[in-house]
């Protein structure tokens, strides 16, 4: 795997604190030195903080005899071994207790469940078991049968399972370095030298990193590095939230707000499977989520329920996507509501399933066949996740549309304070069901929104069918004629557009006019965000226009675009927005900034290149 | 809920009009839904009909229930989330041979081994009818279609080898030019709680004309095809003297009253056993074949153990609103 300096992955600040902690005869320290020793000779700079316990031998598995050690690694200079952990390995419940108060929530927390044994938990001080209780549940929890694992790498190596048990460590570190891109090599050249002569302690220690690493890659896990910045936080109620798990309440609380009950069909797929994990837990809000035998049946069984009339979502990640086009277009087509979330990540094909990127938003507004527009809206962060699926809901049943909410893989797994939002506050959600019997036909619609009324399985008098052959403009019935097909082609089209009657405005911070425009969407908005507030507090005449609608935008958006010199459009892909604005905007000059790495922005990237935008002449 | 209303066949008709080929079974078989369907007791806006893609599919479009005509093979996994959104409804698959078995052929072995209650009606003519002739999953090997001029090369799906090889609960067969016993198989397998599934020996006459000829009419019909029924015994025949035997690992064709042979000798059908075996063995017989209910054994449907579990939970978290849900856990206060 390729690992270059930058990849660690984070936003602006590009830097990451593990906290290993374990037993003292676990070999923490010698575990955290490697990660600091790897991530220097990558190019990072590095603090460490190692701490040990003041007995040299306290009793194995006592919350005296934990040791940790602690890696703070940037791209930039630092000078502590951080504040905040991003990640705590906890190798044993003593080491869990003394260290978890310093790990805030929605951090990852690496533990090791073999040594979390009635014994050690009752010597650690646990009544019950911490992984199986549920009070772990605000982390981004791995628990992972570390010590077996090992064992099982090494079995044939005719070891005593004693010796065995000491390349846990390894396994362990193995596992971190998939998950922050180290490379291994230097760690066994380590070992090598250490070891000299002890082939078989050597061969078992890089087994063990190589299985630890071999082991997180399959499980797919990712880094959690989100890090948003906002000027100041408003008063209130706060909790820390994940972007999938917010996107889960936010379906929860549309279907509430909505009276309908919620059903989710889905096939697994990285990283929108928490998502999915999510919701399962909720029956008690009558949700119905269905595993599906593979991405079209998640959507099919999505769009069945929506026939019958639930509030039916579907979930995935780019190739998923792929194969439920044809069902979203039998959506559109039908008009029934439904919500597809697609969280992007590095594609094409199979991609980078655990790195970020934006490049399906053009899968996203035309992945069907014939004419097919449907509503594109986008999340920007952490806690947005939760409005927008709020929102993407709103417009399905209102407007009688499927609409597609993109996330991305940066702010799925990412995490943030987020203001607590009870139903109450929610704006009103008002289904289309139609309510009067007399001169009604499944088409129809409201003058305004064009959005038809809305006839579902079990209502008495208004039995219907509906399919994907286009149908007659007023009857609903089966129609081929070639101008009933234009008409209705265009209705649905007209229909989507106008939404933008029914979508706030599009907002600009920094400069609301002058030489420089950022333009953005979905969650590159915190980098942005950083960036262009710095500029514009040292002066400069730069604003920032991030869309949540791609399709349809805002209607003030040519106005708010008009008032700068220059829009510099910036994705986490080739340039798919900036494509989409010439002809949805046209008349403006644009210039992009991509990056198609399976990382996102940094501030000092974005800074250089809005620093020699604003230089240029027009 | 309301008191059921009655109907009689011409209320399950809507206007439109029906489009398939003059002498097609198809129309048969939608005589017979019409037929069957006002005696299941239940009223019309709870029953749903989902197709596919194909010519059987256009089947919804004829029925004044609610309907829908999807996309090609995703009938059966449509039907699944209809039929989660609101268990109430009585759900009907329409699909054909390429439609269930090709394109769609996962979602209907997974629907099977769910156990859906849902009636899947398969249209089985063995040949694609909209696309023009082309070879199907359940054409013959060395069948001259449009795309095999030379003979098929690809050995076919057995429809009932293929369901009961996924856990079919209930499979039943039928000649496409039976109405009558159509309509009480149709009705049977409504009754059925779990995914009923038909297959319909349903002649194209474009296409694949005759291809059950030997089953089917009414002439060479006796000889050729056993109609089973529970608890009855597996004899057919012109002269309903030939039954069906026993003889270790295979079934055999014999003659009552000859070599011995007396009516207790010919076995009696349980459609009822849950051991699939001697069901899978009739299935794969060539000649004759077996129609009528082969299979159909009681177990609780994917919809009552999803909705009895969702329910259960319901009910061990009474009084919860979303509220709790955001406030529950780590939260704290910015001032």
């Amino acid at each position: 795997m390729d690992t270059k300096i930058s990849n660690i992955s984070s936003n602006d600040i590009s830097s990451v604190v593990v906290r290993f902690a374990g037993d003292s005869g676990d070999g923490m320290q010698l575990t955290g030195a490697q990660f600091a020793d790897t991530s220097a000779l990558m190019g990072n700079d590095i603090a460490t903080f190692p701490n040990y316990p003041s007995e040299i031998r306290a009793p194995q598995g006592s919350v005296y005899g934990v040791s940790g050690f602690q890696v703070h690694i940037s791209n930039e200079k630092i000078s502590t071994p951080g504040d905040d952990l991003d990640m705590l390995v906890a190798m044993n419940p003593a080491a869990l207790k003394t260290n978890l108060a310093d790990l805030s929530p929605g951090k990852m927390l690496i533990v090791d469940t073999d040594s979390f044994t009635p014994k050690n938990l009752k010597k650690a001080g646990y009544s019950a078991n911490p992984i199986e209780d549920g009070s772990l549940e605000s982390y981004r929890l791995i628990a992972a049968p570390i010590t077996s694992l090992t064992k099982a790498a090494l079995l044939d190596l005719g070891m005593k399972e004693k010796s065995m048990n000491r390349s846990k460590n390894m396994f362990t570190l193995g596992m971190v370095y998939w998950i922050y891109g180290r490379d291994k090599k230097h760690t066994v050249d380590f070992l090598k030298k250490k070891f000299k002569g002890k082939e078989i302690i050597i061969e078992a220690n890089s087994r063990a990193l190589k299985a630890g690493n071999v082991y997180a890659e399959n499980l797919e896990l990712i880094a959690t590095t989100y890090q948003v910045r906002p000027a100041k936080l408003k008063k209130g109620k706060y909790r820390i939230i994940m972007g999938n798990q917010a996107t889960a309440w936010g379906f929860i609380a549309a279907a509430q707000k909505a009276n309908k009950e919620l059903f989710l069909g889905s096939y697994p797929i990285t990283p929108a499977s928490n998502i999915l994990h999510e919701l399962v837990k909720h029956p008690e809000f009558k949700v119905k989520s269905f595993q599906a035998e593979d991405e079209i049946a998640g959507v099919a069984s999505a769009f069945g329920a929506a026939f019958a009339g639930d509030l039916a979502i579907t979930t995935t990640s780019g190739p998923g996507l792929a194969l439920k086009g044809e069902a979203i277009g039998l959506a559109m087509m039908t008009e029934i509501p439904m919500v597809i979330v697609n969280v992007q990540r590095g594609g094409p094909s199979t991609g980078l399933p655990t790195k970020t990127e934006q490049s399906d938003l053009l899968q996203a507004m035309y992945g069907r066949n014939g004419e097919s527009p449907i509503i594109v809206v986008a999340a920007n962060s952490p806690s947005n996740c939760f409005d927008m699926a709020y929102e993407a809901s709103r417009l399905a049943l209102e407007h009688m549309t499927p609409v597609l909410l993109l996330s991305d893989g940066y702010i799925a797994n990412g995490s943030e304070p987020w203001l607590i939002k009870t139903l109450g506050e929610l704006p009103d959600i008002t289904p289309r069901t139609v309510s009067k019997l007399k001169g009604w036909t499944p088409y129809t619609r409201d003058k305004d929104t064009l959005a038809r009324e809305w006839a579902i399985p079990g209502m008495e008098g208004y039995e219907h069918r509906l399919g994907g052959l286009e149908k007659n403009v007023e009857t609903g019935n089966v129609n081929m004629d070639p101008t009933n097909h234009e008409e209705m082609v265009k209705i649905r089209a007209e229909k989507v557009k106008r939404v933008e009657n029914d979508i706030p405005e599009l907002e600009v911070e920094g400069a609301a006019e002058g030489d420089l425009l950022v333009v953005g969407w979905g969650g590159t908005y915190g980098s942005l965000h950083t960036a262009v507030m710095s500029m514009s507090s040292k002066g400069e005449s730069i604003g920032l226009a991030h869309l949540k609608y791609i399709n349809p935008m805002p209607k003030n958006t040519a106005e708010v675009f008009s008032k700068f010199k220059k829009v510099v459009v910036c994705e986490l892909n080739t340039g798919q927005l900036y494509k989409i604005l010439h002809f949805a905007q046209p008349g403006h000059k644009y210039y992009k900034y991509n990056k198609v790495q399976g990382l996102p922005f940094t501030g000092s990237e974005l800074i250089m290149r809005f620093e020699q935008l604003l230089k240029e002449e027009a | 809920m309301t008191e059921n209303k009655k109907y009689t066949h011409k209320d399950m008709a809507s206007d439109q009009e029906v489009r398939w080929c003059p002498g097609c079974d198809d129309y048969v078989i939608l005589r017979a839904v019409q037929k069957a369907l006002p005696e299941i007791g239940r009223n019309k806006e709870d029953i749903v009909f989902i197709s596919g893609i194909g010519c059987s599919s256009r089947f919804p479009y004829y029925m004044n229930t609610y309907g829908m005509h999807s996309i090609h093979g995703r009938a059966a996994a449509v039907a699944t989330g209809t039929k989660l959104a609101n268990p109430d409804l009585s759900v009907w698959v329409i699909t054909g041979d390429g439609d269930a078995l090709a394109i769609g052929g996962n979602h209907t072995i997974h629907a099977i081994r769910r156990n859906v209650d849902m009636n899947i009606i398969l249209f089985n003519n063995e040949i694609y009818g909209l696309t023009k002739g082309q070879f199907s999953p359940t054409s013959y090997l060395g069948q001259k279609t449009t795309t095999s001029p030379f003979g098929n090369t690809q050995p076919p799906f057995n429809p009932g080898e293929l369901a009961i090889g996924a856990n079919s609960r209930f499979f039943a067969r039928i000649s496409g030019n039976r109405p009558k016993e159509m309509a009480s198989l149709f009705i049977e397998a409504e009754q059925f709680k779990g995914t009923s599934f038909i297959e319909v020996l349903q002649n194209c006459v474009i296409f694949n004309d005759g291809a059950f000829d030997l089953f089917n009419k009414k002439e060479t019909r006796a000889d050729n095809q056993v109609y089973l029924e529970h608890g009855k015994k597996m004899i057919f025949g012109h002269d309903s003297n030939k039954g069906l035997k026993l003889n270790g690992l295979e079934i055999e064709v014999v003659t009552i009253g000859e070599n011995g042979i007396t009516e207790e000798d010919i076995m009696t059908h349980d459609a009822h056993d849950p051991n699939p075996t001697l069901h899978f063995m009739l299935v794969r017989m060539k000649n004759p074949i077996v129609t009528g209910v082969i299979r159909s054994v009681k177990e609780m449907s994917f919809d009552e153990r999803f909705v009895g579990q969702m329910k259960e939970q319901l009910e061990a978290s009474k009084g919860i609103i979303f509220d709790d849900l955001v406030n529950a856990g780590q939260t704290y206060m910015l001032d």
